[in-house]
C-alpha cells in the first residue's frame, strides 16, 4: 500500500460500474500533503466520477480510499467532509432558496463545525476570498452560470478543507478572471491545503500544478511533470491533437 | 468584482431574523394576549369555533415544517393525529389526567415518529409520501383492534365529563392557544436555527447538502419528529373539543386534503402564509364544511390549481409583489469596509 501511506488522500485499484458500462478501471490516484494536482482527459474519461468517489457521494464498486493514513472507503460524503476533503460539483449545486451568504454560512456550520460569530466570519471569508462580497444576500436561484461556479468554490472554502477538489471552475472565465482564480489557488496551496484541479484550460492549471494526470476512458494512462505529460504518446493519441493542442 | 487573496474579515455585520421580524413578534404576542382574554368577554360559539381554528393551524404549520422547509412531502401525517387522540385516551384509560395525557400522549407519538422515520426517510421522495400513507392506514387497522376503541365505533373520553362544559370550553382553548403560541415559537426558532437551514439545504439540493457536512438523516429525523409531535398535539386538541374518537375519522385521509389545502393556498416556505391557509380553510368549513365529497374535491382541486399557478401561495405572492418580509429566516449581511 505504497499509495496510501505517502499521500494524503488516495484511491487505490478503483473500479465503478453503472451495471454493464465501466466507466472506472483499476484507477489508483494521490496527492501529497499541499501537493495540486491537475487532472485533464477528453469528456467521458472518468474524471468527475474519481471525484465523486473520492468525496463519498459516489461508491466504488471496488477500490480502497485513504485519507490522512486511514482507510476512509465505508465512510459517507458528509463524513468526509468533516475531515476535510471538499468539493466544488461540475454542475453548479447552490442552495436555491439561500441567499449566497447563507448557502456559505451552511457551509461554515456544518462543515466547518462553526458557530455564532466564528461561523459568520469565516463565510465572510470565503466570500471575500472568491471575490463574492458584492452578492452577498443575492438569492442563489438569481445567479448566472459562472457566479454559481464560483459559489461552489466558496462554499466548498467555507468547509474548512484540507484537500480541495475543484471539478472545471476555470472554464468560461475571462483571462482576467481566470488570473485571479489562478492566484486565489496558488494562495490555498501556499496555506497548506492540497489542491486536486480537473480543468481543461491548460495554461491556467500550468501555473499552479506541480503533478499533471491524464485519464482517458476510465483510465489514467499518464502522469508525472506536466510537461512530460503532455509529450506522452498515449495523452496524444486520446485527444487526437485536439484540446490538448488549443490549449499549449 | 474581484478574487482576493488578502482577507480581512474584520467590519461586518449581520441581521438576523429575530432583529428583521421584531415588530411582527410583537404583534404576535400581542394577539396571544388579547386572545387568552376571549373566554372573558367572547361567547361560547366563538371559543369553541377559536379552539378548531388552533387544530388547523398546527396541522398547516407542521405540513408546512415538513414539506416547505424540509422538502418532505407526506400524505399521512393523520397517523400521528389519530395517534395523538389514541395515546391521550389510552392514558386517561390508565388513570391519567385528561390535559397531562395529552402533553404524554403527543410525546410517546413523537417516539413513534422515530421508529418510522428509521424507515420511512430511508425511501425516495414519491416513496416516502405514499409510505406515509400505507402507515396511517396500518396504524388505524392497529388501533382498530384496541378493545377500547371498539373498532369502527370508536369511544369516548369519558373523563372529560369531570369537567362541567362550560369549564371545559374554556380550558380547551386556553390549552390550544398556548399549544399553537409553543408550536409556533418551537417552528420559528427550528427554521432559523442550525437544523432548519441544514433542512431548507437538503430540500434545495440533497447531494449539495451531504457534500458539506449536513447528516441528512440526522436532520430529517429531528424535522419528522417535531412535526409528528405537533400533529400529535392537534390530534389531542381535537379529542378534547369533540370528545368522541372514531378511527375512520381521526386517521381519514380528507387530513391530508385540508393540510395540502391551507398550505398551498397560505403560502407554502413561509412562516405566515400557512396560518393564513388555516383561516381561509376554517371559513370554507363554516360555508361549505357540509358539503361532502364534492366540497372535499374542491379543496384538492384548488390546492393543486395553486401550486401549479401560484406556487407561493396568497401570503407568499402577496409578499413578493410588495417585497416587504415580516419574519424571514435566514441572514443579511452587511460589509462596512467595502473595496
Ligand atoms: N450515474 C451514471 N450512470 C451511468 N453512467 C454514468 C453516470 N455518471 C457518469 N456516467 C458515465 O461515466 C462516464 C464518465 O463520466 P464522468 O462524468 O466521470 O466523465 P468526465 O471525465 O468528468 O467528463 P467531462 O470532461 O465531460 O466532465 C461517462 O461516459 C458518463 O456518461
Ligand atoms: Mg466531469
Amino acid at each position: 500500500m505504497t499509495l496510501g501511506s505517502t499521500s494524503v488522500i488516495a484511491g487505490i485499484g478503483i473500479d465503478k460500474h453503472y451495471g454493464a458500462f465501466q466507466v472506472l478501471h483499476g484507477v489508483d490516484f494521490s496527492a501529497n500533503k499541499g501537493e495540486a494536482v491537475g487532472i485533464v482527459g477528453p469528456n467521458g474519461a472518468g474524471k468527475t466520477t474519481l471525484f465523486g468517489v473520492l468525496a463519498g457521494s459516489t461508491a466504488p464498486s471496488a477500490g480502497v480510499i485513504t485519507y490522512q493514513y486511514t482507510d476512509i472507503t465505508a465512510t459517507n460524503a458528509a463524513q468526509r467532509c468533516h475531515a476535510g476533503i471538499a468539493r466544488t460539483h461540475q454542475v453548479p449545486r447552490p442552495f436555491l432558496g439561500m441567499t449566497v451568504f447563507e448557502n456559505l454560512l451552511t457551509a461554515a456550520t456544518n462543515g466547518a463545525g462553526l458557530t455564532g460569530y466564528e461561523a459568520e466570519a469565516f463565510a465572510v471569508r470565503a466570500l471575500i476570498q472568491t471575490g463574492m462580497s458584492p452578492l452577498a444576500n443575492r438569492p442563489a436561484a438569481a445567479l448566472g452560470l459562472l457566479d454559481r461556479k464560483r459559489l461552489e468554490l466558496a462554499r466548498a472554502l467555507a468547509t474548512a478543507p484540507k484537500v480541495l477538489l475543484l471539478d472545471e471552475i476555470g472554464g468560461g472565465l475571462t483571462e482576467g478572471e481566470l488570473h485571479q482564480l489562478v492566484t486565489l489557488i496558488a494562495q490555498l496551496k501556499d496555506d497548506g491545503l492540497t489542491i486536486v484541479w480537473i480543468e481543461h484550460i491548460l495554461h491556467a492549471l500550468l501555473k499552479v500544478i506541480d503533478r499533471l494526470v491524464c485519464m482517458s476512458e476510465g483510465r489514467v494512462i499518464a502522469q508525472g511533470h506536466p510537461k512530460d505529460v503532455m509529450s506522452d504518446d498515449e495523452v496524444m493519441k486520446a485527444y487526437l491533437g485536439s484540446e490538448l493542442e488549443v490549449a499549449l | 468584482m474581484k478574487i482576493s487573496s488578502q482577507v480581512n474579515t474584520e467590519g461586518f455585520s449581520t441581521e438576523h431574523w429575530y432583529q428583521v421580524g421584531r415588530p411582527a413578534l410583537m404583534v404576535g404576542g400581542l394577539l396571544f394576549l388579547v386572545l387568552a382574554t376571549v373566554p372573558f368577554w367572547g361567547s361560547g360559539l366563538v371559543v369553541d369555533k377559536l379552539t378548531t381554528l388552533f387544530v388547523y393551524i398546527l396541522l398547516a404549520v407542521m405540513w408546512n415544517l415538513l414539506a416547505g422547509y424540509a422538502g418532505l412531502v407526506s400524505v399521512g401525517q393523520q397517523a400521528f393525529l389519530g395517534l395523538g387522540g389514541y395515546f391521550a385516551l389510552r392514558l386517561v384509560d390508565i388513570g391519567m389526567s385528561p390535559y397531562p395525557a395529552f402533553i404524554v400522549g403527543a410525546l410517546i407519538c413523537a417516539l413513534v415518529a422515530l421508529v418510522i422515520s428509521v424507515f420511512a426517510l430511508r425511501l425516495k421522495e414519491g416513496e416516502f409520501a405514499i409510505a406515509m400513507w400505507v402507515t396511517a392506514e396500518v396504524i388505524r387497522i392497529l388501533v382498530m383492534f384496541d378493545p377500547i376503541v371498539q373498532g369502527e365505533t370508536g369511544t369516548s373520553l369519558l373523563a372529560m365529563n369531570q369537567y362541567a362544559p362550560e369549564l371545559r370550553r374554556n380550558i380547551n382553548f386556553w390549552f390550544g392557544l398556548l399549544v399553537v403560541a409553543g408550536m409556533l415559537g418551537l417552528v420559528l426558532w427550528l427554521v432559523n436555527s442550525r437544523i432548519g437551514a441544514a433542512a431548507q439545504a437538503i430540500r434545495d439540493d440533497e447531494e449539495a447538502a451531504k457534500s458539506i457536512g449536513i447528516r441528512v438523516m440526522r436532520v430529517k429525523q429531528i424535522i419528522f419528529v417535531v412535526a409528528a409531535f405537533g400533529c400529535a398535539l392537534a390530534g389531542s386538541l381535537w379529542l378534547a373539543s369533540s370528545v368522541t374518537f372514531q378511527p375512520r375519522t381521526y386517521f381519514g385521509v380528507q387530513w391530508t386534503v385540508f393540510m395540502l389545502f391551507m398550505v398551498l393556498v397560505g403560502g407554502l416556505k413561509t412562516f405566515e402564509g400557512p396560518i393564513l391557509g388555516a383561516i381561509v380553510f376554517f371559513l370554507l368549513q363554516e360555508f361549505f364544511g357540509d358539503y361532502g365529497a364534492w366540497y372535499l374535491a374542491g379543496l384538492g382541486v384548488t390546492a393543486i390549481l395553486f401550486a401549479l399557478y401560484a406556487p407561493n401561495g396568497i401570503w407568499g405572492e402577496w409578499q413578493n409583489r410588495k417585497g416587504v418580509r415580516f419574519l424571514p429566516t435566514g441572514v443579511t449581511l452587511t460589509l462596512k469596509n467595502k473595496e
